[in-house]
């Protein structure tokens, strides 16, 4: 019972980390990226690559995973995204989804549509019990790093200078760039970050979630959940949104396993008609 | 002109609709045994594409999970066609009644919130339905549903192994459902569906019932989906998960934008283009053809439909 917990909440822990960029972008440009998963494919991409073919150990390959995806995401933002934010949701959708096609495809083409294994670290294999609590290491050294990076997320976005920036152009863009705040360039990092922190929860999540093509199909609804449930104002709204939806799905599999992720969306779709706007979301409206 | 008049101006049938009518009666005959799968897959995508196009086109909402209807009336025909009676037209309509009753239902839930919201339960309708579909042992889980066997139509026409008979029903249907989408979209009450996609505030202000009629085109899309999908569960003898698939409500979501959206045929010239380039870039790119259709997605997006396909605006200044 206790380590379902503590899978559910190592889950729900990197979900959070994958999804955290997508809140970002859709809370300050209200769009509809489908296509995060991308970002969260290629980190985990880059880690089992460099680990297969390069023979890098797998920290060593957890910055690069968090560089190569914030890179290309800063990129895409600047050429692809940018045109789009005025537009309406429909062309968002349509826009990220072939995004979506496009990558599952070419990663298939480059890689081959095999599953692919990340092979751990001995001393991140294997589980030891704590007052009869069986407690998995690598379960635990995925909710120590996501731990962290909450908790530097937090940091950055509430006590800096950037922080109360990016916070401002939430609330408010047009305000926000009158008062002199370049809205753009805090948008143009925003999205970098994002999508490297989805790469890193790629890689970190390689192993848990499993890695193939069809990735950010896959997890597309996760992540949409995350953010939609949790609300884009805030960061504890989606981080505790992550934690519900991972205990609730590792539960949920765990005890009615014929029921399958069913659980999981019906708990979405009545949340969603009790509270529109998420469960930690304020009620503005655009 | 009073408002009266232009609505019944717009009601009038133009020439080019009677002509776009003929060529779809022609196709069957231009079809031969040859093509006629081909052609029935077609209207019955036209079809489905024509309802998405009732809520996205004519209402305005975003719906991801279209493909809950469709899959709905596709498993509803199977079941009833090997449990109940194998009569195709009976089983059409009580597929259509299945559908249309989840549509009633679920439209309540796609009433409240943003845009995003809304994306959500659509998509998390069709998911529920789909893991449904997977576990539940009557609909035969992630084998599908085999072995249905259908009646003749009317008790005079056997589907046939070409699919002659299944490409006329098709059509047939596809036709039926074209006249009920223009009546409805040329009626008042299509205008006000359109004021609504334009302006809900405002259409709320006039005094419009809003919620009211956002569900009832609702439920019409889906009773209209619902039929698509037990044209194609009838005609093929099969009922898959592949029906309730996020592939289907993505691909009909294209076929409309390549068509166009707000115009009644814009669903039909959709489903032809779609179905010639997917028939095109499978056969030349077998396992990556996805990769071109996305390229095309997003292309088409970022240049603007009406830009993409009118090439004599593309070095004009907009």
């Amino acid at each position: 019972m206790l380590t379902l917990l503590f899978d559910g909440i190592a889950y729900g822990m990197l979900l959070f980390v994958l999804a955290v960029g997508l809140a970002v972008t859709l809370g300050l440009m209200n769009f509809v990226n489908l296509a995060h998963g991308a970002f969260a494919m290629a980190g985990g991409y880059v880690t089992v690559l460099l680990m297969d073919r390069a023979g890098v150990p797998f920290l060593a390959t957890l910055p690069l995973a968090f560089l190569l995806p914030a890179l290309v995401g800063a990129v895409a933002e600047r050429l692809l995204y940018r045109p789009m934010y005025k537009r309406p949701h429909l062309d968002h959708v349509l826009f990220s989804i072939g995004l979506v096609f496009m990558t599952v495809a070419a990663v298939d083409w480059l890689v081959g549509s095999q599953q692919q294994i990340v092979k751990l670290p001995l001393w991140l294999q294997g589980r030891f019990e704590i007052a009869s609590v069986g407690i998995g290491k690598y379960r635990l050294f995925i909710i120590v790093v996501c731990l962290i990076l909450t908790l530097m997320l937090q940091w950055v976005l509430g006590r800096t200078r950037f922080g109360s920036r990016l916070r401002a152009a939430v609330d408010d863009p047009r305000v926000a760039a009158g008062l002199g705040i370049d809205v753009n360039t805090v948008f143009s990092v925003t999205f970098a970050v994002g999508s490297g922190l989805a790469g890193l929860g790629g890689a970190l999540g390689a192993e848990v979630l499993g890695l193939d093509p069809s990735f950010p199909l896959k997890f597309m609804i996760y992540f949409l959940i995350v953010v939609s449930v949790g609300g884009t104002t805030t960061i504890t709204g989606p981080l505790l949104a992550a934690l519900l939806l991972g205990i609730a799905d590792v539960m949920g599999k765990y005890y009615v396993p014929q029921l399958g992720a069913f659980v999981v969306y019906l708990l979405m779709v009545i949340i969603l008609f009790w509270r529109p706007q998420g469960l930690f979301g304020r009620g503005a409206t655009r | 002109m009073s408002a009266a008049q232009s609505i019944a101006a717009d009601r009038r049938w133009r020439p080019w609709e009677l002509v776009l009518i003929a060529a779809l009666a022609i196709s069957w005959f231009a079809a031969g045994n040859e093509h006629s799968l081909l052609g029935n897959e077609i209207a019955i995508f036209a079809l489905f594409a024509l309802s998405l196009d009732l809520i996205l086109g004519y209402a305005g909402i975003i719906s991801l999970g279209h493909a809950a209807f469709f899959g709905v009336g596709a498993y509803t025909a199977a079941l009833f066609a090997k449990h109940v009676m194998p009569d195709p037209l009976v089983g059409l309509v009580v597929a259509t009644a299945a559908a249309a009753l989840l549509g009633a239902l679920s439209s309540v839930l796609v009433m409240r919130g943003s845009d995003l919201a809304r994306l959500m339960i659509t998509l998390g309708v069709a998911a529920i339905l789909y893991e449904l579909a997977n576990k539940l042992d009557f609909t035969g889980g992630a084998d599908g549903l085999q072995g249905v066997s259908m009646g003749s139509l009317l008790g005079r026409f056997e589907f046939d192994l070409y699919g002659r008979t299944a490409f006329a029903y098709s059509l047939v249907l596809l036709v039926v459902g074209l006249l009920i989408a223009r009546r409805i979209v040329a009626s008042p009450f299509g205008w006000s569906l359109r004021a609504i996609r334009d302006n809900r505030l405002r259409a709320a202000a006039i005094g419009l019932n809003v919620d009211l009629r956002l569900g009832a085109v609702y439920t019409l899309a889906a009773a209209m989906a619902g039929a698509a999908g037990a044209l194609l569960a009838q005609t093929t003898g099969f009922a898959s998960l592949d029906v309730l698939d996020f592939h289907r409500s993505a691909d009909v979501m294209l076929m409309l934008i390549i068509g166009g959206t707000g115009w009644l045929w814009g669903g039909v010239l959709g489903a032809i283009g779609f179905k010639l380039m997917h028939s095109l870039l499978s056969a030349w790119t077998p396992q990556y053809w996805t990769f071109w259709l996305g390229l095309f997605l997003v292309v088409l997006v970022m240049v603007g439909r009406d830009r993409f396909f009118k090439p004599w605006t593309w070095f004009r200044k907009s």
